[in-house]
C-alpha cells in the first residue's frame, strides 16, 4: 500500500470536494487540494489520533509555468507521521493574481522560517504569519528569484557592481 | 522590540538603549559561528533578552542553478551543501534521482554507500566536537580529533582523489569501484579509532567545568523538538528515538546490527554524548559492512542511466551513442514528465531530504533540498533567551550549523 494511502482516504472522507486531483507516484500519495480548504486539512491532518501527521517536513513552493499549467504556483506540503510512520504530500494551487496563502505557523513552528523563504524567493505572503520578511535576501530586494521569468544570470548586478557600490547608504 | 531589526542605517556593532541594555551584533564573520550566522543580541548586562539570527550570507542560489544544469552536473553542487560531509550529500540526491526514475542500484553499490556514508558520519561529528570544545576553551581535543580527520581525508583521497569535496556518487552507481587495499586501510584506522575515542573522552566528559558549562544548557522539549521539525541527534537527544536508517531503512541499513544512542534531557551534554556513541556505532556498521561487502558490479548496466566504460565508448558503436545520448545538451536522463518526488536520508545533520520535479527533459525542473541546519537553526532563539552570552556559543557549536546548507 502506497504512503498516505490511508489519510488520503480520511481526506476523502471529510473534504470530498476539495481535492482537486491525486497522483501516487514511486510509493508516494500527492493531492491537490482547494487553497481555501488548505488550513482545515492541515488541522485535520495533525489532530486526528489515527493520523497524527506531527511534523511538518518540507514546506515549498514550485513555479509551474513552463509545464503549463493552469495554475503559476503550487505550495507543496510534506507531512510526516512519527506515529504511524507514514507521509503524504498535500500541494494547492495559487494563482499570480493572489498571491496569498493561510500561514500553517500556527499547527507547527518550522513553517515559521521555511514559509519566509518562500516570500524571499516566490513572492506568495502568508496571511497571520508573526513575522513576514526576508530571510536569505537583504531587506529592500527587489526581485523574486527563484521564479521562472528571473533570469539565471541576473540583471546585470555583476556589470554595474561599482555603480552599486557608489549608490548604496553608508 | 521594534529596535532590534536588520533595516537600521548604523552599522556599528554595538549600541545603548536608553534603559540600558546593549544590541550587540555577533558576525557574520566570528569565530565562534560556525560559518557565516549573524545574530543580534539584545542584552541586560550578560543575559540575553532577545535574540535575532539572520542568515543568507552564503546563499548561493543552488535551487535556481539546479534548474539549469543536468542531473549528473548537479552531483557536485550538492557536495557544497553540508561541506563536512560531502559523501551523504551526494548519496541522498544520487537515490532521489534513482527513485524518480525507479531503479535500484547493485548490492555492492548499496554496501559502499554505507561504508562511504557512515565515514562521512565519523568526519563530521569529529569536526562538531572538535569545534564544541574549542568553542568553550577545550583547545587539545581539537587538535586529537583534527588528526582523525586527517587519516579520514587520506581514506577518502585514495578512494575518490578528494579529500574534500568529493562528488563520487553517479546516478546508478558509483563513479568507480574500490581500491585495491582500501579495505585493510579502513580496517587499519578503525582498529585504533575507538582508543582515540576514549582519549578525548577521557578530557571532556567527566570534566567539572565542560559539565557546567554544558549541563542544563540549551535545553528543548520532545514537543518542541517535534514541532520545530529537529531530526537527528538534535531530535533524539530529548529522548525521542528516531533514526530513519531503523524506521525507513534505505540502502540495506536493515542487513547491519547497531544500536541507535538516544539522550534524556535535551541539552547540549547529551548531545555531545550522543555524537560520541553514534561514531561508535558507525565503526560497527563499516565493520560489519567490509566483512560482508557482495562481489559483482559496482554501477547499473542500464546505458539509459549510467555511462558505460570508456574502453566501450572508444570500441563499440552503441556504447558511443550511448554516451552521446547521456551528455549533450537536449538528451541526457528521461525521467517521466510532470513527476515528483521526495527522498530523504539520515545525514549526520538530521532529515536531508532532496524534492525533484522533473518536467521530462535531462534538467530537473526544480530541486529543492531540504536542509536539516536551516530547521535547526530556527531554535537558537528559544533555546538562549534568558540564558547568558557564554551559554549562545556553547548552543551554535552543539546544533550543528553549516552555513552550506543553511543557505544553500
Amino acid at each position: 500500500m502506497p504512503q498516505g494511502e490511508t489519510a488520503l482516504k480520511k481526506i476523502k472522507d471529510k473534504f470530498n470536494d476539495s481535492i482537486l486531483a491525486v497522483v501516487t507516484f514511486r510509493n508516494e500519495t500527492q493531492a491537490l487540494v482547494k487553497k481555501k480548504d488548505l488550513y482545515p486539512i492541515m488541522q485535520f491532518l495533525r489532530d486526528e489520533q489515527e493520523l497524527f501527521f506531527n511534523c511538518l517536513v518540507n514546506l515549498t513552493a514550485v513555479d509551474r509555468l513552463e509545464l503549463s499549467d493552469t495554475h503559476r504556483f503550487e505550495m507543496v506540503y510534506h507531512l510526516h507521521s512519527y506515529r504511524t510512520n507514514d507521509r503524504i504530500c498535500i500541494k494547492t494551487p495559487v494563482d499570480e493574481n493572489d498571491l496569498t496563502v493561510k500561514s500553517m505557523t500556527s499547527l507547527w513552528k518550522t513553517a515559521n522560517w521555511q514559509e519566509r523563504e518562500v516570500y524571499d524567493l516566490y513572492g506568495i505572503t502568508f496571511e497571520d504569519h508573526p513575522d513576514m520578511r526576508r530571510i536569505l535576501l537583504w531587506e529592500g530586494y527587489d526581485g523574486y528569484p527563484l521564479r521562472k521569468d528571473y533570469p539565471l544570470r541576473g540583471r546585470g548586478e555583476r556589470e554595474k557592481f561599482n555603480e552599486y557600490l557608489d549608490n548604496i547608504k553608508r | 522590540m521594534s529596535t532590534l531589526t536588520t533595516s537600521s542605517d548604523k552599522y556599528s556593532c554595538s549600541e545603548r538603549l536608553d534603559d540600558g541594555r546593549m544590541i550587540v551584533n555577533i558576525g557574520p564573520q566570528h569565530p565562534a559561528t560556525h560559518g557565516t550566522l549573524r545574530l543580534l543580541l539584545e542584552l541586560d548586562g550578560e543575559y540575553i533578552v532577545k535574540c535575532t539570527p539572520e542568515l543568507g550570507y552564503l546563499h548561493s542560489g543552488f535551487e535556481k542553478l539546479g534548474e539549469s544544469m543536468s542531473y549528473g552536473q548537479y552531483m557536485s553542487v550538492t557536495d557544497r551543501m553540508n561541506y563536512l560531509s560531502p559523501l551523504s550529500n551526494n548519496i541522498a540526491y544520487a537515490e532521489a534521482v534513482e527513485k524518480l526514475l525507479d531503479i535500484q542500484v547493485t548490492e555492492r553499490c548499496k554496501y559502499i554507500r554505507v561504508i562511504l556514508a557512515e565515514l562521512s558520519r565519523i568526519f563530521d561529528h569529529l569536526l562538531n566536537l572538535g569545534t564544541q570544545g574549542i568553542d568553550l576553551g577545550a583547545f587539545t581535543p581539537f587538535l586529537w580529533l583534527f588528526e582523525e580527520r586527517e587519516k579520514i581525508n587520506s581514506l577518502f583521497e585514495m578512494m575518490t582523489g578528494h579529500r574534500f569535496t568529493t562528488s563520487f556518487v553517479r546516478i546508478g552507481g558509483m563513479a568507480a569501484d574500490l581500491p585495491e587495499g582500501f579495505d585493510a586501510e579502513v580496517k587499519k584506522f578503525l582498529g585504533h579509532f575507538p582508543k582515540e575515542i576514549d582519549n578525548f573522552e577521557k578530557m571532556l566528559t567527566r570534566n567539572r567545568i565542560w559539565m557546567d558549562r554544558t549541563k542544563g544548557v540549551g535545553v528543548i522539549s520532545q514537543e518542541d523538538a517535534v514541532s520545530y521539525g529537529l531530526s537527528g541527534p538534535n531530535l533524539r537527544c530529548t529522548g525521542f528515538e528516531w533514526d530513519i536508517r531503523k524506521e525507513d531503512p534505505y540502502d540495506c541499513y536493515d542487513h547491519f546490527d547497531f544500536d541507535i544512542p538516544v539522550g534524556a534531557n535535551g541539552d547540549v551534554y547529551d548531545r555531545y554524548l550522543l555524537r560520541v556513541e553514534e561514531m561508535r556505532q558507525s565503526v560497527r556498521i563499516v565493520l560489519q559492512a567490509l566483512d560482508n561487502l557482495p562481489s559483482g558490479p559496482v554501477d547499473l548496466d542500464n546505458a539509459k542511466v549510467r555511462l558505460p566504460s570508456k574502453d566501450n565508448v572508444y570500441n563499440r558503436m552503441e556504447s558511443l551513442i550511448h554516451h552521446f545520448k547521456l551528455i549533450m545538451d537536449g538528451h541526457g536522463l528521461q525521467p517521466p514528465k510532470d513527476r515528483e518526488i521526495y527522498h530523504c536520508i539520515e545525514s549526520p545533520n538530521g532529515e536531508l531530504g532532496f524534492y525533484i520535479v522533473s518536467d521530462g527533459t535531462g534538467k530537473p525542473y526544480r530541486v529543492r533540498t531540504r536542509p536539516p541546519s536551516f530547521i535547526h537553526y530556527q531554535v537558537v532563539p528559544m533555546m538562549i533567551e534568558g540564558r547568558l552570552i557564554s551559554d549562545m556559543v556553547a548552543v551554535l557549536s552543539s546544533l550543528n550549523l553549516i552555513a552550506g546548507e543553511l543557505d544553500r
